[in-house]
């Protein structure tokens, strides 16, 4: 078994497996821990509020946009820029279609492709160079922090190197990164990718009790 | 005991009531927060001093760090393998305290900022129990629970002073207002801030009311509405204090209770108060601004001649952001003033005044409550030729009195029940 074959076979299925179930592990965990119902009378829905609250965090709100503008083009930049050549880079769609779904859907043109990477390498290092360098978030920032941003760029790096899809070494190389950050994942602040949607929606629910929209 | 084991006891007492106080809302929170700092961009604190240690997730730290050690999911292998934080020492949860009680109002601002939607002003509620638990509660706010528990007032209002300031508004008004009515539909409660401080607000509940048709009464033994045990973080003494509330009420049999304008005091019995008794009252609690707007719209208080000062509003968080309360009160501004003008960020993402979540029950936040108000100093200064600014909370409105002053600003407050007072039809 070559050095490919082994982390795009082998070791992606455990990567895969450990993603799958820590992340479970996690996700249930943190509802598990349970909290008190609310008995005071409602004004509103905190299911309605649950939802509400997941979408209207989506939106930044424009009276913050002034001093909030470069975390939030950086921000979007490099989450959309990154779900868009995960999902829709034509490597990747062909990887997932031999093996995970066996089935396909159209991928960007390569043109495409190559835009939105960019957008997400600009993006993350925007987030980067401001969590390095601001004041606020060199007191907030913390190892783990730090950790994830190296780890995904180092992804994306590599995922750019192997585009080429001239050396195997470098598809083997990148698809390491992926096994490593998949394994990573569930563990670490990464995980934020998952656990945005209780945390709005605990907030929203909290408010839609109250008849608002947070 | 030796100093050595008090100070590992006060640690770990607090330690364990951060922990018991992390529910899965607070563990969500945690497990979210990118530390991406967008909070600080909404906190007057950090907005108006600069300081990077007024980021709201920061003062979250030794709580957050808690969770991490002792209740996150996957923790006990992370601390098998060494890579959990360490324990929170009392030194660090002492460095810390100011940032809990002098510089959050828990006015819930940077909520709405946050990306991840995290309810920091409630995990800071959260927070404060573990200090009060152990003891490091800042001396003012120790003072106010030392006179709620002689005279059930923070500012220790007896009920011979409220005797004293009810005859006064009975006289200046030519109403009566009867004590201890039993049957009547509404209880007023009100904030010691409002009975000492400015007591018309009961001549303005006595013509409202006698104008309505409405019955209410006032308790001798629960008149007070504040709940320093929610600001210093203690649930056993917010409801001990709640008690209170809720024994007279019931013992009363009133159908209501009207919580006043004050902010957190809503809060505390709306909204936390249920919750703290373990059980739903028997009566319905509702906000004055409610009740006025209900009346309102009903017909039973018409509006007369309208103020024609220019007039803005500030939305005090208690009430409007963190209680729901939105539209009442511009309804009753559009019925009692006629150049009325919201300022720039004004409903849900308005500023604080800088005072609240006992922060101007706290003298050493003085100065820190008072650069916190240029935030709100800067919205007002910036509608040209305002005259007035409607303050629907108690303790709002002694902040602003304190804030103007030291800006040097002229301006009038006035209390919204006040105003719908004056406005009042005479037919």
């Amino acid at each position: 078994m070559s050095f490919l074959e082994f982390v795009e076979g082998p070791l992606f299925l455990f990567a895969a497996g450990v993603f799958v179930l820590a992340s479970l592990w996690r996700f249930v965990g943190i509802i598990r821990i349970g909290r008190k119902k609310d008995i005071s009378p409602p004004k509103g829905s905190a299911a309605g509020g649950f939802i509400a609250g997941n979408f209207r965090h989506f939106f930044p709100r424009g009276i913050f946009a002034r001093r909030t503008w470069l975390h939030i083009v950086g921000g979007y930049g490099f989450h959309l820029g990154l779900l868009a050549l995960v999902v829709l880079g034509a490597p990747h769609v062909a990887f997932l279609e031999d093996r995970l779904f066996g089935f396909g859907w159209t991928p960007l043109p390569r043109w495409g492709f190559i835009l939105v990477a960019d957008v997400a390498f600009a993006g993350l290092i925007v987030l980067w160079v401001r969590r390095i360098s601001d004041p606020v978030m060199r007191l907030i920032s913390s190892r783990a922090d730090h950790i994830g941003s190296i780890l995904i760029f180092l992804v994306m790096l590599t995922g750019a190197f192997a585009m080429q899809e001239s050396h195997d070494l470098l598809r083997a190389i990148h698809m390491l990164m992926v096994d490593i950050f998949l394994i990573y994942f569930p563990f670490s602040r990464l995980f934020h990718g998952f656990t945005f949607v209780l945390s709005r929606g605990n907030t929203g629910a909290t408010y839609g009790r109250k008849g608002m929209n947070l | 005991m030796s100093e050595q084991n008090k100070a590992e006891n006060r640690a770990e007492i607090a330690v364990a009531k951060f922990l018991e106080h992390t529910d899965a809302e607070a563990a969500s929170f945690f497990d979210a927060c990118v530390h991406c700092g967008e909070c600080a961009q909404a906190c007057h604190f950090y907005l108006n001093t600069g300081d990077p240690k007024y980021t709201p997730t920061y003062k979250l730290k030794p709580m957050e760090r808690a969770y991490e050690r002792h209740k996150a999911p996957f923790s006990t292998l992370k601390r098998m393998l060494g890579l959990t934080p360490s324990e929170v020492t009392e030194q660090e949860l002492l460095e810390w305290e100011p940032l809990v009680y002098d510089s959050c109002n828990m006015c819930g601002r940077c909520t709405l900022v946050c990306p991840m939607g995290i309810d920091i002003a409630g995990t800071i509620r959260k927070m404060r129990e573990g200090y009060a638990a152990a003891d490091m509660v800042p001396e003012g706010l120790k003072r106010s629970a030392e006179f709620v528990r002689k005279t059930s007032s923070p500012m220790g209002v007896t009920i011979k002073a409220l005797k004293a300031q009810i005859a006064h508004q009975e006289k200046d008004t030519g109403i009566p207002i009867e004590i201890d009515k039993h049957g009547a539909d509404y209880m007023a409660i009100f904030s010691s801030m409002e009975i000492m401080g400015y007591p018309e607000v009961l001549g303005a509940y006595a013509k409202l009311f006698k104008k309505a048709g409405l019955s209410w009464t006032i308790s001798s033994v629960a008149y007070e509405a504040t709940n320093v045990g929610v600001q210093i973080g203690s649930a056993p003494m917010a409801k001990e204090i709640l008690q209170r509330v809720v024994d007279a009420a019931e013992a009363l049999e009133v159908k209501h209770v009207i919580s006043p304008e004050c902010g957190h005091a809503y809060g505390a019995i709306r909204w936390a108060g249920p919750n703290l008794m373990g059980r739903q009252f028997k009566f319905e609690v509702v906000h004055i601004i409610e009740v006025l707007d209900r009346l309102r719209r009903e017909g039973r208080i018409p509006a007369g001649p309208k103020d024609g000062r220019r007039m803005t509003l500030h939305d005090p968080c208690q009430i409007i952001r963190r209680g729901g309360l939105l539209k009442e009160p511009r309804s009753l501004l559009d019925d009692s003033c006629s150049d009325f003008i919201e300022m720039k960020g004004s409903g849900i993402t308005n500023f604080c005044c800088g005072g609240g979540g006992g922060v101007s029950a706290n003298p050493r936040a003085e100065d820190l409550k008072l650069a916190a108000f240029n935030s709100k100093a800067a919205q007002l200064d910036a509608i040209e030729g305002l005259e007035a600014v409607v303050v629907p909370c108690a303790n709002c409105r002694t902040v602003f009195e304190d804030g103007l002053d030291d800006q040097e600003m002229d301006l009038e407050v006035i209390g919204l029940s006040e105003l719908v007072a004056q406005t009042l039809a005479d037919t």
